[in-house]
């Protein structure tokens, strides 16, 4: 396989000598000359018919909820029943004193601190040593990416039969050394850590793989004029290398950010938000209030107020790179 | 083509990519033998720590059920055998989760990119009223979280009567405004000149889309369309809210029920979990280029 020819950005293949030849010959008798090209877009009305599939679909299944979302949050609505009464704010006054919507947002934001920095530090080391050309990168490609294209589900069983309290690998060889056993999933103090571990490994490739694409990117002049002037391998490193990767490093933390926020899968199936509640994160929070007891009025509130705070963060943190940009 | 001349050309190739890493190996960690042995080392290392859980599984799940219990250990000394894939394929419903999860990110992959395109082209090529009004919708649900509208988007499937089939399944996963975003910047490189031209043919604007536009954007598509398979592949949240049925279930969602259910047969649940990830793994080995290319073209919205 090719190693290194991902190309950031695609150009169109407009390589069709035959169909230009035939599109450019104007046909006689039609009226080029006066036709510019904007009248030309402007008499073609085709655009409502183009857009109309994804427009529709978007009104339906992303629009609409959005609205029907947020009129049942002020409303007593149940899964079952049917009637449901107008509540004004009481389900977002009782949001913001539940002591489970701040807890689980806090298990949320720890989850968040804790792995962004390793999925985004540790995939910069991947991709900084795998763009050293050296033999072998189908196979750190391979081995890196491949866990990202596990599901959830397939990465919780792996991960409890490695966690598997005595017999399971960890517990194994810790005690070879004479440690442990540690209740990986078990123990309220280290489960987070766990699930945090499970993570990194499961999906930094993916950080990696934009890291890598952003590496070759990198013109190789940069790096000639560099050697020339006598720079050595680590000057290289931190004076062209990481300078070049500023923006987009920017980009894949924020990303991350909001990506990390959003957790669910992994926690619901390896421990299912505990040991103790202590790892159970919003978004279950908002699955067990919606869908085990049946307050959809009242998911919905918790919704909007974790919808509010991604919003909040994501446009502080989008407006000092618009300044720089 | 001759098979000669493509083998010859793969040669060529190959032959490429081992000078153009030559010259990233000189131009990045420079001439020492050294350095070079080291950095090496570093990604067998790593390599071996990432590839290790998923071997563990493998070898795990060729274990007797009753080795399997015991603590763990990497050559199994009762012998390798088929017995858990045997009693998984037979017991479970394994398979035909798998036929959905094909189905399902087949139709979420087909739709998608055909309404992603289709609009994508409008906003590039076409001049209607509200264009700016929608483009900027676009733009904007891009940040809106899916995992948010799990709620209000369950009672509304609830109301279509759309719970446990497929459609409730895909309809909600095909809205992929960041696609569309995507997608749009591309159309927007194609030269206007080569559109007009086709115009003043005569071509309609679905000749334009279907001959011109789309031929063209050959390698964005498979990119959008492979980035949207994975995802609906492996797509765990939505799948597992709307279906309750086994029969309608996912991969994903079907395993996470039957983890239970096993209790703890260990080789069993390695078994069916490595049954699970052959397939894209197994893709992924074949179109590696396309796929790391896909991720990192669509991965950060085409920046």
């Amino acid at each position: 396989m090719n190693a290194s020819s991902i190309s950031t950005v695609p150009v169109p293949e407009t390589g069709s000598p035959s169909r230009t030849r035939r599109a450019t010959r104007a046909r006689p008798g039609s009226d080029t000359a006066s036709s510019t090209r904007k009248s030309l877009r402007e008499r073609d009305k085709s655009g409502y018919v183009f857009v109309a599939p994804f427009a529709i679909a978007a009104g339906l299944f992303l629009l609409w909820p959005t609205i029907y979302g947020l009129w049942m949050s002020f409303t007593d609505q149940a899964l079952t029943g049917t009637a449901s009464h107008f509540v004004g704010f009481s389900n977002y006054v009782e949001a913001l004193g539940d002591p489970q919507v701040w807890a689980t947002l806090w298990h949320t934001v720890v989850f968040t601190l804790l792995s962004v920095v390793p999925l985004v530090v540790v995939s910069l080391v991947m991709a900084l040593l795998v763009h050293t050309g050296l033999p072998g990168q189908w196979v750190w490609r391979m081995s890196f990416f491949a866990p990202f294209l596990l599901t959830s589900a397939v990465v919780a069983s792996l991960s409890t039969w490695l966690f598997q309290p005595e017999i399971g690998l960890f517990d194994v060889a810790l005690a070879k050394l004479h440690l442990g056993p540690v209740g990986w999933l078990s123990d309220e103090n280290v489960a987070m850590y766990s699930i945090v571990l499970v993570t990194v490994w499961w999906t930094v490739g993916f950080n990696f793989l934009l890291f890598l694409a952003a590496l070759q990117g990198i013109p190789h002049t940069l790096y000639e004029a560099a050697t020339i002037d006598g720079a050595g391998a680590w000057r290289r490193l931190f004076s062209i290398t990481l300078p070049q990767l500023r923006n987009i490093a920017a980009v894949i933390v924020l990303l991350q950010i909001i990506g990390s926020l959003k957790v669910f899968d992994q926690i619901y199936l390896l421990t299912g938000g505990g040991p103790n509640g202590s790892t159970r994160p919003i978004l279950e929070y908002i699955y067990d209030t919606g869908f085990t007891n049946y307050r959809l009025g009242y998911a919905s509130a918790i919704s909007y107020v974790f919808f509010a705070l991604i919003l909040v963060f994501a446009l502080v943190r989008l407006v000092p790179t618009r300044k720089e940009s | 083509m001759s098979v000669a001349e493509m083998v010859a050309g793969r040669r060529a190739e190959a032959q490429r990519t081992k000078a153009e890493n030559r010259a990233l190996t000189r131009l990045t960690i420079g001439p020492s033998p050294w350095v070079r042995a080291g950095v090496l080392a570093l990604l067998v290392v790593m390599a071996a720590i990432w590839l290790l859980p998923v071997v563990w599984g493998a070898v795990t799940s060729f274990k007797h059920e009753a080795e399997a219990a015991l603590p763990a250990s990497w050559w199994p000394s009762m012998g390798w055998t088929l017995d858990a894939y045997r009693s998984v394929l037979d017991n479970s419903e394994l398979l035909r989760w798998m036929g959905n999860s094909l189905v399902v990110a087949v139709l979420v992959t087909a739709l998608t990119v055909l309404i992603s395109s289709m609009a994508a082209f409008a906003f590039s090529q076409s001049v209607f009223k509200g264009r700016g009004l929608l483009q900027a919708l676009t733009v904007a649900s891009i940040m809106m979280p899916g995992q948010i509208l799990i709620v209000p988007l369950f009672k509304e499937m609830q109301s279509l009567g759309l719970v446990d089939t497929f459609a409730g399944i895909v309809l909600p996963q095909i809205v992929a405004p960041v696609m569309v975003f995507i997608l749009k910047r591309f159309f927007d490189a194609i030269p206007s000149e080569l559109l007009d031209a086709a115009r003043i043919d005569g071509a309609g604007p679905w000749r334009l889309f279907w001959t011109i536009v789309l031929p063209l954007s050959r390698s964005i598509l498979v990119a959008v369309a492979i980035f949207v398979f994975i995802g609906a592949w492996n797509n765990f949240l939505w799948p597992f809210i709307v279906t309750t049925d086994p029969k309608f279930m996912t991969l994903p969602v079907g395993l996470s029920t039957v983890k239970n259910a096993y209790g703890v047969q260990y080789a069993q649940n390695m078994a069916s979990a490595i049954i699970a990830a052959l397939p894209l793994l197994v893709l992924f080995m074949i179109f590696q280029r396309r796929i790391v290319q896909s991720v990192a073209t669509t991965g950060m919205g085409g920046q």
